[in-house]
């Protein structure tokens, strides 16, 4: 069943459109990458989804509702959570507060829920009163993560989760990722990591220059020759 | 948190400092004495009417000048020059309606008590030191032990993420004038127990109060306390070796001091 959907959204910064008649589809539990070169508009269709940009043209619906005009807040209170790339994290606010504000719309069950999320983060259950901004990237992008995760979402949309993280944290990631999908969850992620990422993904998008290029399953994807050459290195591999 | 020098605070402290005069003198509501204070108990009825009708001004002005600003993007400069206007504009309905005479609560001397060598304190002052006090621990439990407070915190550092967290920035905003509102009322009536009543009184106290808020920290409620008091100390303090007219130099002499060599403030900057 449709969870997520976007219909010839056209978007970007007052009068530069970044993307042009751009559709997507996620359903429920499934994960869903968005990959593409630099400057294809991920990350803004990605707010755009979100309420974070005005879609000029298009429609969004979010578990049957027209979501089009609303805001984020809005967004997370229909049960979507966002997890930017760059600074997602509130730097003056300890682990736990951060924690704390993500669930900022519970009206109970914040203490349970934090304590779930401590578990399933278990570096941040070590330190609870550390101050995200003394946090490693890693450990900051599992705490932005774990914020995301405070209000029981059905869809999380990571834009870009394992950016400039060591390989072993990329992994851990993508691991944490797949747990929380198997919880049901579903997952809308923009990554640069194609290669990982649409070996962990149902569906796949490519977007080049803010318009779909393709759609396929994840595997097929990776297999896709002109994907491989575009976005996954072969062409240099084979070379 | 609102992230601009709002220049009309100086003029918002001289309102709500005039309408507790209209209550305690124009209607008339002093009061039994408190104690040795210069002052009744009209003064709690009065305060509340200040605080509420600054914190319902600033509300408005918020909703008339600076969400609009907001809204069209407009920068520190664009909202601190915005709010110079409407200190102006405030300065000049007060002296309209209570014109350019000084006033005070009541009249009458509150006489001082020697506590050291020769250093006197009148009632008045202890008093407000005691409620000055008392409503820094209240700021900082309000913003460190409160959802609301964490939420305003949140506000201030990524305010786009404080969306994506859920919370609406606008009514953290709204609540953020309220409080401040609030604060600027009693500060008002504070430095009307502590000296006359002008128009201009909270005009002129806008230099010390950055230099204050810089020495103690932007957004540190324990740093403007000590920011507040080594300035008032220093300006005060300062008679003993300078001339008198000088005196008012002193906080540019502390502010250009601190943006030279601490920009963050002494305690450095938390919200």
């Amino acid at each position: 069943m449709t969870l997520l959907e976007a219909r010839g959204i056209s978007a970007g910064y007052g009068a530069a459109e970044i993307i042009h008649d751009v559709s997507l589809r996620v359903g429920d539990a499934e994960i869903v990458t968005i990959i593409g070169p630099n400057g294809a508009g991920k990350s803004t269709l990605l707010k755009t989804i979100f309420g974070l940009l005005r879609s000029s043209r298009g429609r969004i619906t979010f578990r049957g509702s027209d979501v089009t005009r609303a805001s984020a807040p809005k967004m997370v209170a229909a049960g979507a959570a966002l997890v930017p790339q760059t600074d997602n994290v509130f730097p003056s606010l300890n682990v736990r507060e951060n924690l704390q504000l993500g669930g900022y719309r519970r009206r109970r069950g914040t203490a349970v829920r934090l304590a779930e999320i401590l578990r399933l983060f278990p570096d941040l259950g070590h330190r609870p009163a550390e101050r995200a901004a003394n946090l490693s990237g890693g450990q900051r992008q599992m705490l932005a993560i774990g914020r995301a995760l405070m209000l029981d979402p059905v869809l999380l949309c990571l834009d870009e989760p394992t950016a400039s993280l060591s390989p072993r944290m990329r992994s851990q990631i993508f691991e944490r990722i797949r747990a929380i999908n198997e919880q049901g969850v579903a997952i809308l992620m923009v990554e640069q990591n194609a290669k990982e990422a649409l070996r962990l993904s149902d569906r796949g998008y490519v977007l080049v220059a803010g318009r779909n290029a393709l759609e396929q399953p994840g595997e097929q994807l990776l297999a896709n020759p002109d994907v491989g050459r575009l976005f996954l290195g072969q062409e240099t591999a084979s070379a | 948190m609102l992230k601009f020098a709002n220049f009309a605070h100086g003029d918002l402290m001289t309102l709500g400092m005039f309408l507790a005069l209209a209550v305690v003198v124009d209607a008339g509501l002093h009061g039994g004495a408190i104690g040795p204070l210069s002052f009744g108990w009209g003064m709690i009825p009065a305060a509340l009417v200040a605080m509420a009708g600054v914190a319902l001004v600033v509300l408005g002005l918020d909703w008339l000048v600076f969400r609009r600003l907001r809204a069209r993007g407009g920068g520190f400069i664009t909202m601190a020059v915005a709010s110079l206007g409407i200190g102006i504009g405030l300065r000049a309905i007060v002296q309209l309606i209570w014109g350019p005479t000084a006033f005070r609560y009541q009249s009458g001397i509150n006489e001082a008590t020697t506590i050291f060598w020769d250093l006197k304190v009148k009632p008045d002052q202890f008093f407000i030191f005691g409620l000055t006090l008392l409503l820094v621990v209240v700021v900082y439990l309000l913003l460190y032990r409160t959802k609301l407070g964490k939420a305003m915190r949140a506000t201030a550092d990524n305010p786009d993420l404080a969306e994506v967290a859920g919370i609406e920035t606008e009514q953290i905003r709204r609540w953020t004038w309220v409080i401040a509102g609030c604060l600027i009322a009693v500060a008002g009536i504070m430095l009307g127990i502590q000296a006359q009543l002008r128009f201009s009184a909270g005009f002129h106290l806008i230099l010390p109060m950055f230099a204050a808020v810089i020495l103690g920290g932007i957004g540190n409620p324990w740093g403007a306390l000590v920011g507040g008091m080594v300035v008032g100390i220093s300006q005060e303090v300062s008679t003993e070796w300078i001339n008198t007219g000088l005196k008012p130099a002193v906080p540019f002499l502390i502010l250009i001091l601190m943006l030279l060599l601490r920009p963050r403030g002494l305690f450095g900057s938390t919200i």
